[in-house]
């Protein structure tokens, strides 16, 4: 768990950064998220504190949103645009083989914690799917082949 | 020696980010001086990476490039085995009239120099000159629509916003661009993001607003990237400061706060959850306050409309539909990218002859207009115009003006299910036919795959409580893939039901 006094400094910085944009909780969340990984349910109190709310709000929006998470992802994310324009392009079909060579479904991490697997609906890469993102990393016409990206 | 390779996410999906660092290792062991420039995306994404390299005669495309080719652009680029021509003289470029477009992948995105070189800042100039309501006036004699889908006349919600009462007004620009099929918000914002920023700053002046956000969807990197720079550059120059200045926020994954009223909720750090209408956001929007909300391309089109007047503008177009379309063609398409014109080319024109019909070589089946809340149309709408009414009356619409291509593979029972199940899990929860509907919706088309005729009418039944009583478009247009799907396709809904009986 994330209840160290670093951590708390941590978001304390994150906090100070933020707190005087108009409607903060959203940056202030993806900051905490570059930070650790994920969002961790500790440091909710601290952040509903700083912004008057209560936690039971903050924690709304955190599983409002798909991006936060409320545990570490695996070593990699590999998202797989399940979209209609890479279903056109047999999005469905990669996926598929995807999950089979990895062995999990979506949202699961493999036993290893090598990778975590995520559908997306849509990158913008609609004229080249199928699409996928690995790590941030944008690939156009992606195959079976992906799953070599997170190898290792 | 001046090459041009594209920093739009699609050419660096395809390889563009290594073919530019093997032309500056490649350049370094020649002993060659080469400056590269990274551009946005001409649109012909089938060409993507495409190189330019700047020859007396014009910009020389060669593509689609890859790492192995590079060594032969330091030969004659026009003699490169993939050279493909000046690329103002390929047929995709001629046929086209770009105006919201007319810099994207032609300057380079950041440099504000170039920008004005490119006929940038003219409208703005402009518009500094005018009052108020001659702006909106001018934006609303130009007959701009809302580009996001809805339609709107844009002129109409600023003189709303412009007229209303308020100590603080704000401009938020809609770049949840969520469609699958679109892409044009992130190629311009990608390829050209000081045109946003101008078009922001107009919008500014006509509503006495000082302040504008940019809401852009996490899964655009690239596009986030460009435009918080872009926006650090236009405050140093002066652009924008005290009168107008410009926040970029990045959105967390749900489709629903492409509805903009989800999206004020969500800018204001709350769970992105539709809100009731009325009150109109132009005079209850961001914290309370009078608020345009505007899709990127609306935006963008203000410029030009400044710059040219609003009569150049009008110009173009199609009953109702005036001015250019940047259309996006997607899906299993020969040629597919980004494509502006003017409104009027029928679908056929579009699928068949632009796009080339399908990658595959299959017969085309249907084309979904409009993203995944956009009817499925069969060949017999091919001679339908591209324009919001006309769509409308095919029982669609144009929505943000993407169009996917499926050949004769595609199960349209299966693209209803989806229709059904992306609805289910986007859902805001707000209103009871989109929360609980979408659920039904899927279940219901299973029944139907299981061969359950009398699953059908239930369906039918189910979309239109789900178009009459959902709060937003998300709910209440869910039905238009649905329908669509199961009007012009009814054998694929059959097989299932024949083999049980």
């Amino acid at each position: 768990m994330l209840d160290s006094a670093d951590h708390s400094d941590r978001i304390a910085e994150i906090l100070e950064a933020h707190q005087h944009l108009e409607g903060p909780l959203l940056p202030i969340l993806h900051a905490v998220q570059a930070a650790f990984g994920h969002v961790p349910q500790s440091v909710l109190p601290q952040i509903a504190k700083a912004l008057n709310l209560s936690k039971a709000e903050v924690h709304g929006v955190v599983t409002f949103y798909h991006d936060f998470r409320e545990a570490p992802a695996g070593r990699h994310v590999l998202k797989l645009c399940r979209a209609e324009a890479c279903q056109a392009m047999g999005a469905d079909r990669v996926a598929g083989a995807v999950k089979a060579a990895l062995g999990i479904d979506w949202h699961e991490t493999t036993p290893d914690g090598r990778v975590t697997l995520e559908p997306v609906f849509c990158l913008g890469l609609c004229a080249c799917g199928p699409a996928a993102m690995v790590d941030g990393r944008l690939i156009g016409r992606c195959d079976v082949s992906v799953v070599e990206e997170v190898a290792v | 020696m001046k090459v041009y390779v594209p920093l739009d996410s699609a050419a660096v999906a395809l390889g563009a980010d290594a073919v530019a660092t093997a032309i500056l290792t490649e350049a370094a062991r020649r002993g060659v001086e080469v400056e590269v420039i990274r551009n946005g995306s001409r649109g012909m994404v089938w060409l993507e990476p495409l190189v330019e390299v700047l020859t007396e005669a014009g910009r020389m495309g060669i593509g689609p490039m890859t790492v192995a080719d590079v060594p032969a652009l330091f030969g004659s680029a026009a003699r490169h085995p993939k050279a493909l021509g000046l690329v103002d003289e390929l047929p995709w470029m001629r046929g086209q009239t770009r105006l919201t477009f007319a810099r994207v992948g032609v300057v380079d995105p950041l440099s504000l120099d170039d920008y004005r070189a490119h006929g940038g800042l003219a409208g703005l100039d402009r518009a500094k000159a005018m009052s108020k309501a001659e702006i909106v006036a001018e934006v609303t004699a130009s007959g701009l629509r809302g580009r996001g889908g809805a339609g709107f006349p844009t002129g109409i919600k600023w003189k709303t916003v412009s007229e209303a009462p308020g100590d603080r007004k704000y401009i938020v620009c809609n770049a949840d661009e969520g469609d699958s099929a679109t892409f044009a918000d992130r190629m311009l914002m990608e390829g050209d993001p000081f045109t946003l920023i101008e078009g922001m700053a107009i919008a500014g002046l006509a509503c006495g607003a000082t302040k504008g956000f940019v809401y852009i969807r996490s899964e655009y990197p690239v596009a986030i990237r460009v435009m918080e720079a872009a926006v650090v550059i236009a405050r140093s120059a002066g652009i924008l400061g005290p009168q107008f200045d410009m926040e970029i926020r990045v959105g967390a994954g749900a489709y629903v706060c492409g509805e903009e009223t989800s999206l004020l909720n969500s800018l204001e750090g709350k769970r992105g959850i539709v809100r009731a209408k009325p009150p109109l956001p132009a005079l209850e929007g961001f914290m309370g306050k009078p608020t345009v909300v505007n899709n990127v391309i609306s935006l963008a089109s203000i410029p030009v409309i400044l710059a040219k007047g609003a009569a150049f503008y009008q110009n173009f177009g199609h009953g109702k539909s005036r001015g250019t379309i940047p259309l996006q063609i997607a899906g299993n398409v020969a040629r597919g990218g980004l494509y502006e014109c003017a409104f009027g080319l029928t679908l056929g024109e579009i699928v068949d002859g632009i796009a080339g019909g399908t990658a595959t070589g299959r017969p085309v089946k249907a084309v979904q207009v409009g993203g995944p809340l956009g009817a499925y149309h069969p060949r017999k709408d091919f001679n339908t115009p591209f324009g919001y009414e006309d769509f409308a009356g095919q029982g669609g619409l144009i929505g943000h003006a993407g169009l996917t291509v499926f050949d004769d593979s595609a199960d349209m029972l299966a693209q209803a299910r989806f229709a059904m199940e992306f609805c289910a899990i986007e859902s805001c929860g707000k209103c009871t036919p989109c929360r609980i509907g979408a659920v039904r919706g899927t279940e219901t088309i299973d029944r139907i795959a299981r061969g359950d005729a009398d699953a059908i009418p239930l369906l039918t039944d189910l979309c239109n409580t789900m178009k009459s009583g959902s709060l937003c478009a998300l709910g209440g247009f869910t039905p238009y893939p649905v329908m669509s799907a199961l009007t012009h396709f009814p054998d694929d809904f059959a097989p299932a039901r024949e083999a049980a009986e």
